[in-house]
């Protein structure tokens, strides 16, 4: 018999009953959950005179509709000038309170998104089976947890039951292999893995990266991969347990301490596929030939490197690419052949579960560093992931780099990721965005999505278009020997 | 949820691959607390030439007169045909709950997106896959034919069309039997209680730093 993958041991692990009929029970871990898609999920429990089951397995923060602005946030709750927002954040408030949940509230320094907050705070273990409201949730996968995005009447399930009713998926792997080139960042890694599977490349399939420039990666860039592989299709992306791992843990509040911790990491180890297991579908990418990625469409596998150029419909094969290739230029205001260092931007987002970290920080600060944001930009702003990340980059002086250059600085949450805040673009507007999806009207009605890396929309803020950020100075060889 | 009967249907065509729910319901609809209510705002980009705020009166709404809900031959349509990887990216439930509540009880495509296909099921709508070529000679089929309407048996897991052709879909067990009866999942793990119970017992014994001791 052949060895288990990272996927099958998890799954085998919280595997609670398996049904004649396919579908399996699985017990959930940690549950995290948001304003948005928890409100109809305690309904229903409140509905039916259930209870959770068990309370501390969740953790709950605001984040899809809170105000990014420094103003409306010293106000706390009052400070959601939207009055449909304002109830949302505020029935969240009401059900943790009512039910006991621990909830991280607007103005607590440990609120932020979601996907930030539970491994910043060590609510994400290895081994562990993480679930919440949100497709994003695959991020929790780089820690070498079974983590799925799901639905609301789920949310519900879970809480009711802490189980999931699931299949089992099809096991896949990405490999990266070989040394990414200087500015070239875990985010142009994943948008290329997408660009090649494309966007349902990836459905039936838990992913696992794998390979040395995966393994390379620090805990946030792996979870910058993990994030994105819903955009690939599948609702699970995972990574192996290493040091990286562990190192990143120890100390974190949720995370054990003392003789557990020994006992955690000796069992966390186990967390790798098994040499000889076996992968319905292997994919591999050569690191060297990965270059900062932009997209050009409407679907993020509608991208290429910043040396190209947007392609030119006709000449897909596949009629239905062909339509949805001039439709995605018609809407996105492109012609087709035109280099994509010529595509002029309007605004700028630095943000969201995909790059709102310290280092997604630290990357753009250093390309914002001394300079200034071009006049042409209407708008570049930076909304860190979480208080926590906030106070750190304040710590830093990157806020200060950040101001210095013409960006704004911003309280964390998802803000113009999905513009359910106020914080979205106007129509025809194209946005540089560290964010996940390109979708038609995602970041506002008629507004336009570039995914890029946070170095490459710093980069694109100070041009006014987009550069190859290997062009700069900041990421020139001796000045990176310096560093 | 209500059982899931026989019908005959009116199919209305979405001729464009990777509809994401982005596009089926725009975020500021999601901002409701309410299961109910999102028919109006279903594909609101595509449905509407302003763009739309929840809350507002739809009626006094300028229409898109090109887009396939809008034209009166796919009134009432219960059954929708679209592309590949249809309901792709969010795991936004409000995607299946406006597609519901406009009236939509089938949806048939070539493939679908993971989270958005649970969400469907959980929510009475049958997702049937045929093979690219089957869907693209349906899109041929209602685009020949007005009032095209397609009988729905889910029991016997056929589609038959308005010539007699019968087409066979696959669907996994659990879910056809859940829609048929109209059942309630949490009720039905909950029999298994003792089973979860056990296995986390078990599961705290052997991992204990999975559950806090502080909360």
């Amino acid at each position: 018999m052949s060895g288990q993958t990272l996927y099958d041991k998890l799954w085998n692990q919280h595997l609670v009953k398996q049904r004649d009929d396919g579908t399996a029970l699985i017990y959930i871990d940690r549950q995290l959950l948001h304003e948005v898609t928890s409100p109809q999920a305690f309904e229903g429990l409140r509905l039916a005179n259930r209870k959770p089951w068990r309370l501390d397995a969740n953790l709950a923060t605001p984040d899809h509709n809170v105000p990014t602005t420094v103003k409306e946030r010293a106000e706390g709750n009052s400070g959601i000038k939207d009055s449909v927002s304002l109830i949302q954040v505020q029935t969240l408030d009401d059900n943790c309170l009512e039910y006991g949940i621990e909830e991280f509230k607007i103005n607590d320094p440990r609120q932020g998104i979601v996907h930030v907050v539970g491994p910043e705070q060590g609510a994400t273990l290895p081994g562990m089976t993480v679930v919440c409201g949100d497709s994003h949730t695959a991020t929790h996968g780089a820690f070498g947890a079974l983590a799925h995005g799901i639905g609301t009447s789920e949310v519900e399930h879970v809480m009711a039951t802490q189980c999931l009713l699931a299949q089992k998926m099809k096991n896949m792997q990405v490999r990266v292999e070989g040394e990414l080139g200087l500015g070239v960042t875990a985010k142009d890694v994943v948008l290329a893995i997408i660009g090649k599977i494309g966007t349902a490349g990836g459905t039936g399939y838990a992913i696992e990266f794998a390979g040395s420039a995966i393994a390379s990666l620090s805990m946030e860039g792996r979870m910058t991969v993990c994030n994105m592989a819903i955009e690939a299709g599948a609702r699970v992306g995972l990574i192996a347990v290493d040091d990286t791992t562990i190192d990143y843990l120890g100390k974190r509040p949720f995370a054990p301490t003392a003789e557990q911790w020994e006992a955690a990491v000796a069992d966390w180890r186990n967390l790798v596929s098994d040499d000889d297991a076996q992968f319905d579908k292997v994919v591999t990418l050569q690191a060297e030939e990965i270059e900062p990625q932009v997209s050009w469409g409407t679907s993020p596998e509608m991208v290429t490197g910043i040396s190209g150029q947007v392609p030119d419909p006709l000449a897909a094969l596949d009629e239905t690419v062909q339509r949805s290739h001039t439709r995605a230029l018609e809407y996105m205001g492109l012609q087709a052949n035109q280099k994509i260092t010529d595509i002029k931007l309007d605004k700028i987002f630095i943000g969201s579960c995909t790059n709102s970290r310290i280092e997604d920080l630290r990357e753009a600060a250093k390309v914002a560093k001394g300079n200034k944001v071009a006049d042409s930009i209407k708008l570049a702003m930076v909304v860190p992931g979480s208080g926590l990340v906030k106070r750190q980059a304040e710590a830093e002086g990157l806020d200060k780099i950040f101001i210095e250059a013409g960006f704004e600085w911003r309280e964390p949450g998802c803000s113009m990721c999905l513009a359910m805040n106020a914080d979205k673009l106007g129509a025809g507007e194209h946005c540089a965005s560290t964010s996940n999806r390109n979708f038609e009207g995602r970041q506002g009605y008629g507004g336009r999505t570039h995914l890029v890396s946070p170095a490459m929309a710093a980069a694109a803020a100070i041009a006014g278009h987009f550069v190859d950020v290997r062009s700069l100075p900041a990421n020139d060889a001796t000045h990176a020997q310096e560093a | 949820m209500k059982k899931f009967e026989r019908f005959e249907g009116v199919v209305a065509p979405l001729d464009r691959a990777n509809v994401d729910t982005d596009l089926i319901i725009p975020k500021q609809f999601l901002k409701s607390i309410k299961r109910t209510g999102f028919g109006v705002n279903l594909f609101d980009e595509l449905r509407y030439l302003d763009e739309g705020q929840p809350g507002q009166d739809c009626s006094q709404r300028p229409l898109n007169p090109d887009f396939v809900l809008n034209q009166p031959r796919f009134k009432g349509a219960e059954v929708l045909l679209a592309r590949r990887n249809f309901g792709c990216g969010s795991s936004r439930e409000h995607a299946p709950w406006a597609l519901e509540d406009f009236g939509f009880k089938v949806v048939i495509a070539p493939s679908f997106a993971d989270i958005f296909y649970n969400n469907s099921f959980k929510n009475g709508i049958l997702l049937i896959t045929f093979p690219e070529d089957v869907v693209d000679r349906l899109f041929t089929e209602v685009d020949a034919s007005e009032g095209y309407q397609l009988d729905v048996d889910l029991e016997n897991q056929r589609v038959i069309t308005p010539s007699g052709e019968i087409l066979e879909f696959d669907v996994d067990e659990f879910r056809k039997h859940c829609l048929l009866e109209g059942l309630d999942d949490i009720g039905l793990t909950l029999k298994d209680e003792d089973a979860i119970r056990a296995f986390e017992q078990k599961h705290k014994a052997a991992r204990p730093w999975l559950f806090r001791q502080s909360a």
